[in-house]
């Protein structure tokens, strides 16, 4: 039996978040009425010209900078030549011979913890297209070019991927990474972060790749690691049926979770890439690169490397904190506030809750931390409260939940609802008592050896309390009470 | 007598601010003539009757009020290659037949600001593409100096209006000569700038590093007085040039005494005409009395100019042109099966066969396996014939020679064979291709049909252009010979 | 050089133009020609020469800034288009 390896590279297409589209003034608003924002540059009227738009550079110079990429000081945008009535001018405006950015890597944790370094061959700027509906028009598609010339970078990985997986924490990664440089919101169901994954297969040990397939129409993370494992599997499939793998692009159905080939591509398309006699070398000098530098925010993975070093928090956790700007910036924000109570040292707690808790309140209402109900000051607020043994833990979520729905603060819906904690002695020697005094066979049987009772009068005191008896000292007590008489 | 339509534009411009008539009394007398004298001629496919009346009507409260713009009341004609706010601008071809545009190119903005009054559009060869105005969807259009004959390409539409005095100035384009050439054929004065002098935004394109747009006048001074408005940065056009742009009429007096003019041997070697190189020989004669110094300069690579330009062009144009699908503008075919009929149907039938030849050649220069061996190829001769020339203007102030091989020749003779219409920009293209500033201007005739002198300068050398071109119209009567029928 | 009726075939269908079965020997043996005459271009020594894609050596591309100029007129531009509906472009159904 044949052991197969599996080669991925992935073509990332991110829209930059400009104002204006990348070669015309017109906006680039997700959403307009069709065809609202095509002016007569995007609908290649006849005699209308490009002209660069300065953000498009900077900020693909800044995806550069990120991944530690070279900046091309001459770049050229070349025509890529094919029809398609979503591509108003006959030909896309990209970038061919001369990319802006070439050879930068991005590092993934693999699920063992160790870490890989993904190349990245190239970043190029180019103009996207315009979409085509086809529902509702008898026959006919009918064609909107809102969209048509938005800015795209296009990022192209090296083959080195490995797995579905790898190739999913890479993405995940590039994801963060555009969206922590504010260069592109990342909302892949809008579509302005698009993936296509080229996948081949060969036996273990052959240096020679494999044909490989291009899949498109991969728009959420979930759908890439399912069309990529599908297509593996297909593929080794028809080598070891002793069929050839036929080059070709594949598109991904995600209903049944299966690639299939595209029918209209009877042969490959030749692009006759040429430099646009219309656009200019673009030329990138040193102090351009050094502005922009300039705004490059802390990394994701400098952010990472700086919990784990400075807040003791491990690799998981770091990632998952850093997965966004706004939850690291959030999260800082915490620790701010709790140092500003003279509570440094929670970092974990801090942690744990904005993992935990916070982004869980935040999924089941549906909204993104910016919008959160809690905010970082009064989070901090409810944390101190544990820290200081005011409430236990897990009187604490309570707390939690009636700030998030009441939106006041913890120590207002402590004080309102009497959750402090009890830990005044006497009070639950009483408690403990009378719980006592109202299980006599519970007790009985506990004294006869049954230890397992222990944890039903631990539950009773804390029935009785309402949750509130500090959960320790109850521990501590409840010994010595069952164990004396 | 002097009739209205015998005066240049610079004395037009004179008139107008004298009030000795007004522009509604040009434009009118203009207007007649084309109704009269048009039909013969075809030279212009549309005709702003209107709009031009309105036009003239502001321009003389401008010009009573002392705000007129510096061409204000000034008839003209432009090719039907810019588009035009709201008037039909076909590009001589079927595919834009029906094609109102809904903007003005940078140029006819600037020009109507000056304050011009435009008469109408003129033909041309289809999309820019002939050396003879025999492409165009419109009909070919008729030389005045005798209607059997062409009277050159493309901007042949604009060179007849102009030539037959139906306008004192008319727009034009030159990608391999189509301004000088027929400048040359119709005794006219015709300016291609600098490459990235003049915006090239509106205008529609054949081949975008090669383009420029320009003028034909009866008199170098009347080009100066357009250019200097016609001329200048525009921030819409990527290629054009932020250098400020001189008062071209301030520099036309300057003498010429100390004139280092280049003359080609490549030009002046095989396929030109006797009679031609005769009347060229006593034009500079007459620099020489000027005070002009003759240098012989070679140009080695010259020759491969037309091949080069018939690789780079075409490449240009093939992609250019792609934008013509029947999808949101131009012309579609009727009942189209599929997308892909719909594609090949529209622009079979709306493109000519000249513009289908030059796009397939261009889409075969670019595709895979070619691209090295002609496009790439043809842009490093391109680089060898540019740099031949920077090095000649190092000896030399410019450059003179003919415009064209030979005379105008007859409708329909050379239509058969595009390899001999293409030998017609054998002395033009080399501009274009190293982006220079030339001009044509009559040197004399031959069998009673026009001949042209064509001057190059380096790079943004207009003024020196039009000061050289100036001084012998001074000298010579040539640019004041109209047409018989036309006087 | 002589181009094949494939050659020809495949260019215009590269180029997305009719050719009908009258046409197509015309087309071959004008573009045979003009590439018959191209081929002149072979004899330059290009070795060590960069291609020129414009013809001012020193421009370089200028940078706008990132702003919106445009409103909406879709309404005026799509008076010239063949066949609109619900304001968008149609075009004979798109096959996937």
């Amino acid at each position: 039996m044949m052991s197969w390896e599996t080669v991925i590279g992935l073509e990332i297409h991110a829209q930059l978040a400009t104002r204006s589209k990348i070669f015309s003034s017109a906006a680039t608003a997700f959403g307009a009425a069709p065809n609202a924002q095509a002016n007569l540059v995007d609908l290649g009227y006849p005699g209308v010209l490009p002209v660069l738009n300065r953000e498009a550079v900077r900020m693909a110079v800044k995806f550069g900078l990120a991944i530690g990429a070279q900046i091309s000081p001459r770049s050229i945008f070349a025509r890529k030549n094919y029809f398609y009535p979503d591509l108003p001018k006959g030909y896309q405006i990209s970038q061919y011979e001369k990319p802006v950015v070439e050879k930068g890597r991005m590092q993934i944790l693999l699920e063992d913890g160790t870490v890989k370094v993904i190349g990245i061959t190239r970043a190029h700027l180019e103009e996207d297209a315009g979409k085509s509906l086809h529902e509702d028009f008898h026959g006919a598609s009918g064609i909107d070019l809102n969209r048509a010339g938005t800015p795209l970078l296009e990022i192209v990985s090296e083959p080195d991927m490995r797995s579905a997986k790898e190739a999913v924490a890479y993405l995940k990664k590039i994801h963060t990474l555009v969206r922590y440089l504010e260069i592109c919101d990342g909302n892949m169901q809008e579509g302005s972060f698009r993936c296509d994954a080229n996948v081949s297969v060969r036996p273990v040990g052959q240096e020679k790749f494999g044909t490989r397939c291009e899949i498109k129409n991969l728009n959420s993370f979930r759908y890439i690691e399912k069309a990529i494992n599908y297509e593996v599997a297909r593929q080794i499939e028809e080598i070891e049926s002793g069929r050839k793998i036929v080059q070709e692009t594949r598109l991904f159905d995600p209903d049944k979770g299966e690639t299939r080939s595209l029918r209209s591509k009877e042969e490959a398309n030749d692009y006759r890439y040429f430099p646009d006699p219309d656009l200019l070398p673009v030329v990138i000098e040193q102090d351009f690169i050094e502005s922009v530098r300039a705004t490059l925010p802390e990394l994701p993975d400098q952010k990472a490397a700086r919990y784990i070093e400075k807040f003791g928090l491990s690799a998981y956790d770091a990632g998952v904190l850093t997965a966004s700007r706004e939850m690291g910036d959030y999260y800082e924000a915490v620790l701010a506030a709790l140092k500003a109570k003279n509570l440094e040292g929670n970092e974990k707690l801090a942690a744990n809750w904005t993992m935990g808790e916070l982004s869980a309140a935040l999924n089941k209402d549906g909204i993104e931390i910016t919008q959160t109900r809690i905010d970082a000051e009064r989070l901090a607020g409810l944390l101190a409260r544990i820290a200081d043994e005011t409430i236990s833990g897990k009187i604490a979520k309570e707390v939690f939940e009636s700030m998030w729905a009441e939106g006041k603060d913890a120590d207002t819906i402590i004080e309102a609802k009497g959750l402090k904690q009890i830990t005044d002695t006497g009070a639950i020697e009483k408690t403990i008592e009378e719980v006592m005094a109202a299980n006599p066979k519970q007790l009985a049987d506990y004294r006869s050896g049954k230890d397992k009772l222990f944890g039903f009068f631990v539950g009773q005191v804390m029935k009785v309390t309402g949750g509130k008896a500090n959960p320790a000292q109850v521990n501590e007590l409840l010994k010595k009470k069952l164990a004396a008489g | 007598m002097t009739e209205l339509h015998h005066l240049t534009l610079a004395e037009l411009n004179e008139g107008l601010r004298a009030r000795r008539f007004s522009s509604v009394e040009l434009t009118r007398h203009f207007l007649a003539r084309i109704e009269r004298l048009n039909p013969a001629l075809n030279a212009l496919i549309t005709v702003t009757a209107e709009q031009a009346l309105a036009a003239a009507h502001r321009a003389d409260e401008l010009l009573a009020s002392g705000e007129a713009g510096a061409l204000a009341g000034l008839p003209l004609v432009h090719k039907d290659i810019f588009c035009t706010d709201g008037v039909l601008t076909t590009c001589g071809s079927r595919m834009l037949s029906n094609f109102v545009a809904p903007y003005d190119a940078t140029i006819v903005e600037k020009l109507s600001q000056s304050g011009v009054v435009m008469l109408g559009k003129a033909n041309m060869d289809e999309f820019a593409m002939g050396s003879s105005n025999e492409t165009s969807f419109y009909g070919p259009v008729k030389n005045p100096w005798d209607l059997k004959k062409v009277p050159g390409g493309s901007s042949g539409g604009s060179a007849a209006a102009v030539a037959a005095r139906l306008a004192p100035v008319a727009t034009a384009t030159d990608t391999g000569g189509s301004i000088r050439q027929p400048a040359a054929l119709t005794g006219l004065t015709g300016l291609k700038p600098t490459y990235g002098r003049v915006s090239r935004y509106g205008m529609i394109a054949f081949a975008s590093s090669l383009d420029q747009a320009g003028t034909l006048t009866y008199t170098a001074k009347d080009a100066a007085l357009v250019l200097r408005d016609m001329a200048g940065f525009d921030p819409r056009d990527s290629t054009s040039v932020d250098t400020p742009v001189p008062d071209y009429l301030a520099t036309l007096d300057q003498p010429l005494a100390g004139l280092k003019i280049g003359l080609l041997k490549e030009f002046f070697e095989g396929g030109l005409e006797e009679s031609t190189a005769k009347l060229i020989r006593e034009a500079l004669q007459v620099y020489e009395r000027l005070g002009a110094k003759l240098v012989e300069v070679s140009l080695p690579n010259l020759p491969l100019s037309v091949p080069t330009y018939y690789v780079v062009a075409p490449a240009e144009c093939s992609s250019n042109l792609s934008r013509f699908d029947g999808v949101r503008f131009g012309y579609r075919c009727e009942n189209p099966k599929d997308l892909v009929d719909m594609y090949k149907r529209s622009r079979g039938e709306g493109f000519g066969a000249e513009v289908k030849r030059r796009i397939m050649t261009g889409t075969y220069v670019l595709s895979a396996g070619y691209y090295d061996a002609y496009y790439l190829r043809a842009q490093k001769v391109r680089r060898l014939i540019t740099d031949d020339f920077a090095r000649a203007f190092q000896q030399v102030d410019v450059l003179m020679g003919p415009t064209s091989p030979t005379p105008a020749f007859d409708i329909g003779a050379k239509v058969d064979d595009p390899i001999t219409m293409y030998l017609n920009d054998i002395y033009t293209i080399g501009a274009n291709l190293a982006g220079l500033p030339a001009l044509s201007i009559p040197c004399g005739t031959v069998g009673g049909l026009p001949v042209g002198l064509q001057i190059i300068g380096p790079h943004f050398a207009e003024a020196k252009l039009l000061n050289v071109a100036h001084g012998y119209q001074n000298e010579t009567p040539w640019h004041r010979a109209i047409p018989k029928g036309y006087e | 050089m002589s181009l094949t009726d494939h050659d020809v075939k495949n260019i215009a269908h590269l180029a997305r133009l009719e050719l009908t079965e009258e046409q197509l020997p015309v087309y071959v043996d004008s573009l045979s020609k003009i590439f018959d005459f191209v081929a002149q271009l072979d004899a330059a020594d290009t070795a060590s020469v960069e291609p020129m894609a414009h013809p001012l050596a020193d421009q370089v591309q200028r940078m706008r800034p990132d702003e919106v100029l445009d409103s909406d007129q879709h309404a005026k531009y799509q008076r010239n288009a063949p066949r609109v509906e619900a304001d968008l472009y149609l075009v004979p159904k798109v096959i996937e």
